[in-house]
């Protein structure tokens, strides 16, 4: 008899590619809390672990499983467990396993440091199916609870990885690049690399976004942390032809001037994320009052067939964004974005000055500008991109 | 063990699965760690398969099921049989489908 499969094997990554129509829900990310056990001095969301108030606003179990019974009916495939530190909720690991159950992949961002034997022995009888995400704070006890500011972290996150490790856990680690860690990057880097499941260098986080919320009290910090453009490029640039192969690439997809239309990128496209609260955003920063849906009054349906479709059309009126950002090649290179300009100045199309200075510093370096040019007086701006798609570094 | 000549045998869905039906594609979900070999592995079915699944409820046999489905194609049992046997041997091997206990 002639052999013959009636099964195969699909991998349906988050942006999944249907034979007929996309679902009308393809990922969904789940901000279980806001609240975390650590304090890092960097950080755009967190709230104390035992912030009481807020922690009552939080969705309770059954409503959580009500929004996922809808995001499955509309054929989402993959939940994003975030915060805060999602395992800080009590009921995370029945969420966890309702979410799988319901046939989720279930991506989960944590700092593993509250990591338990039960939780590292439920994800490997029930795996998540996607790689667990760890975030690091330092290679040391010193660095590390220098940024966290929280006592014992380091040893708890160290624990968590073990845990992970010993259990044959899929996991990646990210790093972040700060004055108390900033000299153990090549360290870290090379820890990461006997991780089994990292494929490629660890992201490396530096450019930080403020404040979610715009509680302002600490971007103070914020904005003092941040690297300079010159510096994270020369982080970023370390490793100058894997940096110039990988800019090329990208930039012969995503190099135009983006007009007034203020969304392109992809939020709200099949996608969204609840916060803590219930409400349905187009993407994790973006919580301006005009881009957000109650879900406690609508369904996600509504959100993503209705509402995030008119959202996305909105169109930039700010005269210093039409003249600059509308204008402005190096889209891929800036993260200039309505939920950028929301953290920053409580707007949706105002330019944020930090990302358009390393978007700048990027593409002098690159060549795509010349010294004191800026992008939006470039006129053959077109040529520039064909060459440099083109060029060898 | 092989289905071959084991028509009376009633089979089901394993519950360390999940199957979801998304925009027309069939997918099975691993539960469990040890259905896929990878770690983010999901499986999908051809239109064969899809038509036997359908028909698997944990209530009918195999050879209830053969004799539904040569009357709905409206095929020679020798064809259908060969595919029903093929379909359950490759699913029960992976796990995705069980015996139901008791028959």
């Amino acid at each position: 008899m002639e052999s013959k499969s009636y099964v195969s094997k699909v991998r349906i990554d988050r942006s999944p590619l249907w034979k007929k129509s996309a679902p009308v829900l393809s990922e969904l990310d789940m901000e279980l809390t806001e609240r975390c056990n650590n304090n890092c001095i960097h950080c755009c969301i967190n709230l104390p672990s035992d912030d009481i108030s807020a922690k009552e606003k939080e969705l309770n179990t059954g409503e959580i499983k009500e929004i996922l019974k809808e995001a499955a009916s509309l054929g989402c495939m993959s939940v994003r467990l975030t915060g805060g530190e999602p395992l800080l909720r009590e009921d995370f690991e029945e969420i966890y396993l309702l979410s799988r159950k319901m046939g989720f992949k279930v991506l989960l961002f944590t700092n593993a440091t509250l990591l338990t034997p039960q939780l590292a022995e439920l994800f490997a009888r029930v795996p998540p199916l996607e790689h667990i995400e760890v975030t690091m704070y330092g290679m040391k006890q010193k660095s590390y609870e220098s940024v966290s500011r929280s006592r014992g972290s380091y040893e708890s996150a160290w624990n968590g990885v073990k845990l992970l490790t010993e259990k044959g856990i899929p996991f990646i680690v990210k790093g972040t690049v700060l004055p108390p860690n900033e000299d153990e990057i090549e360290e870290f880097i090379k820890w990461t690399s006997n991780i089994p499941w990292m494929s490629s260098h660890p992201s490396l986080s530096m450019f930080f976004d403020l404040r979610y919320r715009r509680d302002k009290g600490k971007n103070h910090l914020i904005e003092r942390l941040r690297l300079t453009p010159e510096k994270g490029l020369a982080i970023l640039s370390r490793d100058r032809e894997g940096y110039f192969k990988s800019t090329r690439e990208f930039c012969s997809k995503f190099m135009s001037p983006p007009g007034d239309r203020l969304f392109s990128c992809g939020a709200g496209l099949g996608k969204g994320c609840v916060d803590a609260y219930g409400y349905f955003q187009l993407c994790i920063p973006l919580r301006h009052p005009d881009t957000v849906y109650d879900l406690k009054k609508g369904s996600i349906k509504d959100a993503v067939t209705r509402f995030f479709p008119e959202v996305r059309e909105l169109k930039a009126s700010n005269p210093d964004y039409l003249a600059r950002c509308a204008k402005c090649f190096l889209k891929g290179l800036c993260e200039q974005c309505p939920a950028k300009s929301w953290t920053e100045h409580g707007t949706l199309d105002t330019p944020v000055e930090y990302l358009c200075g390393i978007a700048h510093t990027q593409a002098r370096y690159l060549g795509l500008l010349k010294e004191n040019e800026m992008s939006w007086q470039v006129k053959d701006w077109k040529e520039r991109i064909r060459k440099f798609s083109e060029s060898i570094s | 063990m092989e289905v071959k000549n084991r028509f009376d045998v009633i089979y089901t869905y394993s519950d360390d699965i999940v199957a979801r039906e998304i925009e027309g594609e069939l997918i099975i979900i691993p539960l469990v760690s040890g259905i896929g070999d990878m770690e983010d592995e999901l499986f999908s079915l051809n239109e064969t398969g899809k038509a036997i699944w359908d028909k698997l409820d944990g209530k009918k046999s195999l050879k209830e099921i053969l004799e539904i489905l040569s009357d709905e194609f409206e095929a020679p049992k020798g064809e259908i049989e060969e595919d029903v046997v093929g379909f359950v041997n490759e699913l029960t091997k992976r796990g995705i489908l069980v015996e139901v206990s008791g028959n």
